[in-house]
């Protein structure tokens, strides 16, 4: 029996609309498994990426205990990237071709990474607002259409609840210290909130991919629902260790039962995107430098396990 | 034993483990492939793990006690005690597994003892952890001798080179001055020369599977036991010890 591709979509879309899951060897449309790739490969290379601004204070952080965590924590990153590409994998692509593709500047990562981590302080709000920001977002994603991909978010979205956590400790930490460490934590949440905010994505108006995703069960909120979610989490516990949310316009709505808030610097999003941010160079020339670097012990690994 | 003595072996123990850590956590998101990347932070944070347990250790017997954080930060490179091999640069990827390697061996046949002797039962109970996870490294580091080895023509040369510059720091995991003969005499250490027979044997082997050959009779450079670094530690300790340096009395 011949199936029409219009049969099978609609197969496909009620299947999906039940909120069952699409495995690796179902059918479904190219525009899906495009969508899946570009999202996927993203977010594994957001991941790699973001391994740079931490383990750049790996070797300087405060205490052994400090860079115990740190270091488990970057190395979680790692591993989350390999997660992903082996999801990504499934769709039918291959790892060295999405790295490739990250190297040669063609594929995007989250922007956010194309900021510096200045301080100590950074690093605790890398945790605690980047991560933070990463969680509300992916935790939708544990029940996301595509099985592969849904399931390896519940993993990452747990590991990332702890990282979350390890930053908002640094922050109170120094919150309790001296008035160095104070000004230097002040000082981290001011550069980072509102790139922070912008991790979310366009506001839903402009958010070309959205509508799709949403109804594919990829996407379950919409940008402005979660970054609203990210807001209202963030400002309570700013306050609870004295630190003052960079915003003049951020206050509460007792209506809304939730803050408003200032609108965000969209042209510095645009322009980090397109490759602008005071990072993108570095972060691209340290990915290609490490491969670069690498390349004799991947072909000595290849040529040791065709002779043995 | 002095609690003197008994104070300067763990904190050669703990410096050996911090020193190597803090050189395989420079790798963090820069290795070859991402698997590697992820093993050898995996070794690192075992290297941590054991440093903070010595030292801690050591801490105990300073009057008044230190913290593993006071001996790791607030000391000056001439009052480390770590081996002068473990010190040394990453270079490039073969540098640092022929670094690990030739430690890996050693370190085994040291925690192997140290697990089962009973004069400290502390130290027992670290080395009890450490020989599981020493085991692996080993298992890993000789796993890419031999493949950097027996691989192409390049890395062959370039893992010979690495084990030509880094022989020379072999001999002092053997050599022994007054606190380790005492350490040995009272049964914590092993006797360090015979140890060394058995390592060279292993090492042997898998420098020859790996198509290697031992560098004849370079000059052995000794003295990290006694505080006497090659300039790399200082380097390395400065960025290490950067935040409470700057900073002092605080908490983080």
């Amino acid at each position: 029996m011949v199936v029409s591709q219009e049969q099978l979509t609609k197969q496909f879309n009620a299947y999906v609309a039940d909120d069952k899951k699409i495995e690796p060897k179902d059918w479904m449309p190219d525009a899906y498994r495009k969508t899946l790739v570009r999202q996927i490969s993203q977010h594994a290379h957001s991941e790699i990426i973001g391994m740079l601004p931490e383990g750049a204070w790996i070797t300087r952080a405060p205490s052994l205990k400090r860079k115990a965590i740190l270091l488990a924590k970057v190395q979680d990153e790692a591993g989350h990237g390999l997660y992903l590409y082996s999801a990504c994998e499934t769709l039918g692509v291959e790892r060295d071709d999405l790295v490739a593709d990250l190297l040669s500047g063609k594929a995007k990562y989250s922007s956010i990474f194309n900021y510096p981590s200045k301080t100590w302080a950074d690093i605790g709000a890398i945790g605690w607002l980047v991560d933070g920001a990463a969680i509300m977002n992916q935790v939708p994603l544990c029940r996301c259409s595509y099985g592969p991909y849904a399931r390896a978010m519940v993993r990452v979205c747990k590991e990332e609840s702890f990282h979350q956590r390890q930053g908002y400790t640094i922050m109170m930490e120094l919150m309790k210290g001296t008035k160095e460490q104070r000004d230097m934590a002040q000082d981290a949440l001011n550069r980072w909130w509102w790139p922070s905010l912008m991790m979310f994505g366009p506001s839903d108006k402009d958010s070309k991919h959205s509508a799709q995703s949403m109804s594919w069960n990829i996407k379950r909120f919409s940008n402005d629902e979660l970054r609203q979610r990210m807001v209202d989490m963030t400002v309570p516990q700013a306050e609870l260790i004295g630190l003052k949310i960079p915003d003049p316009d951020l206050k509460w709505n007792e209506k809304k039962g939730g803050y408003d808030f200032g609108e965000i610097n969209w042209d510095e999003f645009y322009e980090v995107i397109a490759g602008n941010g005071p990072c993108n160079e570095e972060r691209l020339e340290a990915r290609n430098k490490a491969h670069d670097d690498g390349e004799w012990v991947r072909k000595a690994a290849m040529a040791y396990a065709e002779k043995h | 034993m002095t609690n003197i003595q008994f104070r300067e072996t763990l904190i050669r123990l703990g410096d050996d483990s911090l020193i190597l850590a803090q050189r395989l956590a420079e790798w963090c998101g820069h290795a070859p492939i991402l698997e590697e990347d992820i093993a050898l932070t995996n070794i690192a944070l075992d290297l941590l793990g054991r440093a903070q347990n010595y030292l801690k250790l050591a801490g105990e017997l300073f009057d008044p006690v230190k913290s593993d954080d006071d001996l790791a930060y607030h000391r000056d490179a001439g009052e480390f005690r770590n081996l002068l091999l473990l010190e040394q640069p990453n270079g490039h990827f073969g540098d640092t597994i022929c670094r690990q390697f030739l430690f890996d061996y050693f370190s085994l046949l040291r925690a192997e003892h140290l697990s089962s002797q009973t004069v400290n039962e502390y130290v027992a109970a670290i080395a009890a952890k450490a020989v599981k996870e020493i085991r692996y490294h080993a298992y890993y580091s000789s796993k890419w001798i031999k493949r950097l080895g027996d691989g192409t023509a390049e890395s062959h040369d370039k893992i010979q080179g690495s084990l030509d510059n880094l022989w020379k720091y072999t001999h002092e995991m053997f050599a022994v001055d007054d606190f380790d003969r005492a350490s040995i005499e009272a049964g914590l250490l092993p006797e360090l020369s015979e140890l060394k027979q058995v390592w060279a044997k292993r090492v042997g082997e898998v420098i020859s599977e790996a198509t290697l050959t031992i560098p004849s009779n370079p000059n052995m450079e000794i003295g990290g036991r006694q505080g006497e670094h090659t300039p790399h530690l200082a380097v390395m300790l400065e960025e290490m010890q950067v935040l409470p340096r700057t900073y002092p009395g605080t908490t983080w």
